[in-house]
């Protein structure tokens, strides 16, 4: 076995970058990168539907493939590497989470907006029972004060979380506020600290090393980007700049660059990059998921997608609200409209 | 016109709203509120207003049965398993509040008259009541292969019996719309919001239609009129905006602002469940009146 890790590293482009594609995944495309991870030994690879177990909807988008195939596939050649799976109280149900434990996956991440941490307390719990290792996941963690944060975080942990992380769904946050919100936990919290970035501002590789020096020891990471919005930090370059610093990851640099350019690259119908719509999305604060059926919805009433962005922002519009983008659409054309005639 | 007495067993927030909306019934009496707590801020107002309020719950209720016909139950799923039973066997109708879910799902605007006999009725959830009058519109003009429902509520709306096990609300509406609202699959999420001020209840209903059963004009018409039959008992119910089409999936929005009774403006998915509850007392009310006059 390879020597101690500093840092725990969670793949989470099998499930984060489910929005990237518009959940398009394949049994193939995720047995392929779930063999190249393992082989480069991630230790967790996080597989499901971009909302979450059953996330497949009108709303977020139906998927291709049943997430619980996936998630099977995944299992069966990860030998080394733990299966996780996101679940959204209010979207997945106890009922999901089992199906999921059963076909072997190992870590539940229980995630909720960063106010609402106790519709998590029957997730959490059920997760520990089935004997999974528990993760407590508070969304858009810059919509709240760090000390309502804090209090969230330790609802988590008292529910039975064994690490809560601070994600920045929206690629708002700047470094220093990372600091603060991770140091902060550090000081309350009994349990592992994780962070989540997205790239939006070109700020994940930035905010993740703030996190680490405060105290973070799980950290997530996409392969290639491959997360919602312009992704989120990227795993093989986070690998890179841990070596190079002396943080020990346990994974492996080569395979990861190898797994990102000849197996995930492909998968991409175009390369992640930060486009307006992600720019807008870290600028004005809002969920990265968003990025896709805003654009959508900006074609189809021939409005601008930034201006949608802006508006759901300022309506501080949390993580799972996509009917509203299409809602705020249509009210924007038809001031449009109005100014117009 | 002659009355029927009506108690209400639970004295939060459903109990009290529900006490002030009895108050201005044509056929429905209330006499009684049920508590556990003499000094909750229900029970004070109950006897504020002049109602036999008890604070030795059901059982304290059944030492006086003649004081109600029709019991309100908005306790709690689990008591609720014990308060069925002891109403049913002093022979009380029972409008069920909670997700207990005993007797039959019955949404105001849909189905109310098919169990008007019933002993025990279940009003599924808010977003049920809200959202499966759309999904019935669009059924019963163009089949509904696949309905599925997104609530958003106000945080301050959502009491700590829904935090606490909120599967009991995406499950029991996913099936109530299929029962009740006629798709032959159904499925419900549930978002909570944050934001000060609250917002009021928004709730997205999205149908799949049969291929090739597609009628625009009519599933308009339908829902345009599903929407004054709920507005008919909860004023605050609308539509956003007109539904929407593409190919076949029509989208409807729907916002419900409360009345503001006990509870406030925002909490429209409290509201809507109270205004449901009076309604389909209402009409058992009236049904056992007709009886009593033939």
């Amino acid at each position: 076995m390879t020597k101690q890790r500093d840092i725990l590293l969670t793949e989470v482009a099998l499930r984060d970058g489910s929005h990237a594609i518009a959940h398009q995944f394949t049994v193939d495309q995720v047995l392929n990168v779930t063999k190249g991870l393992n082989d480069a030994n991630v230790p967790y690879i996080e597989v499901a539907h971009g909302d979450g177990l059953a996330g497949s909807s009108v709303q977020y988008g139906l998927s291709k493939t049943n997430e619980m195939e996936l998630i099977e596939a995944a299992a069966s050649v990860a030998d080394k590497s733990k299966i996780a799976v996101l679940i959204l109280p209010g979207i997945g149900t106890l009922h999901e989470l089992k199906e999921a434990a059963s076909l072997g996956a190992k870590m539940a991440r229980v995630a909720t907006h960063v106010t609402e941490a106790d519709v998590s307390r029957q997730h959490i719990a059920y997760a520990k029972e089935l004997g999974m290792e528990t993760v407590g996941f508070l969304m858009m963690a810059h919509m709240a004060p760090v000390e309502k944060l804090v209090e969230q975080a330790k609802l988590m942990e008292s529910y039975g979380a064994d690490t809560v992380y601070v994600v920045d769904s929206a690629g708002y946050l700047l470094p220093d506020q990372v600091r603060e919100r991770i140091r902060a936990l550090k000081q309350s919290v009994g349990v592992n600290v994780g962070f989540h970035a997205h790239n939006n501002l070109s700020l994940a590789m930035a905010n993740t090393l703030a996190a680490i020096e405060e105290g973070a020891t799980r950290i997530d990471g996409s392969v290639r980007c491959l997360g919602a919005g312009a992704g989120n930090t990227q795993t093989e370059v986070l690998v890179a700049v841990l070596e190079r610093m002396g943080i020990e990851t346990g994974v492996d640099l080569y395979k990861m660059m190898d797994l990102a350019e000849n197996i995930v690259a492909p998968i991409l119908q175009s390369p992640q990059e930060i486009t307006k719509d992600s720019l807008t999305l870290g600028y004005a604060g809002v969920y990265s998921s968003f990025a896709l059926h805003a654009k959508r919805a900006a074609k189809k009433f021939d409005i601008d997608s930034r201006d949608i962005l802006i508006e759901l922002g300022k309506r501080k519009v949390v993580g799972g609200q996509e009917d509203m983008i299409v809602d705020v659409a249509a009210e924007i054309a038809a001031r449009k409209e109005k100014v117009l005639s | 016109m002659s009355k029927v007495k009506v108690a209400i067993l639970g004295s939060g927030n459903i109990g009290t709203d529900l006490m002030i909306k009895l108050g201005r019934s044509e056929v429905l009496e209330l006499t009684a509120v049920i508590g556990i707590d003499p000094d909750s801020d229900g029970l004070r107002r109950a006897r504020e207003l002049g109602y036999t309020a008890i604070d030795s719950g059901v059982d304290g209720f059944l030492q006086q049965p003649e004081l109600a016909d029709i019991v309100f139950d908005a306790t709690s799923a689990k008591a609720h398993l014990y308060n069925a039973k002891v109403l049913q066997e002093a022979g009380k109708k029972v409008i069920d509040m909670t997700p207990a879910a005993i007797g039959p799902y019955v949404c105001a605007a849909v189905n109310m008259d098919e169990h008007l006999d019933k002993d025990n009725i279940n009003l599924i959830t808010c977003g049920g009541q809200a959202t499966i009058p759309m999904v019935h519109a669009v059924n019963r003009v163009a089949p509904v292969e696949y309905a599925e429902i997104v609530a958003t509520i106000s945080s301050r709306s959502a009491g700590p019996g829904t935090r606490a096990n909120i599967d009991e609300f995406t499950e029991t509406t996913s099936r109530a719309i299929e029962k009740v609202g006629g798709a032959k699959k159904g499925k419900a999420i549930i978002i909570l919001n944050p934001a000060e001020p609250p917002i009021l209840m928004r709730d997205t209903i999205y149908t799949l239609v049969e291929e090739g059963k597609m009628d625009e004009e009519s599933i308009r018409k339908s829902i345009q009129e599903m929407t004054d039959v709920v507005q008919s008992y909860v004023p605050g119910y609308r539509l956003r905006t007109e539904p929407f089409f593409d190919g076949n999936l029509v989208t409807v929005f729907v916002e419900v602002e409360g009345a503001g009774d006990y509870l406030p403006k925002y909490a429209g998915n409290l509201d809507i469940m109270t205004a449901a509850g009076v309604k389909v007392a209402e009409e058992f009310a009236k049904n056992v009146l007709a009886k009593q006059t033939v």
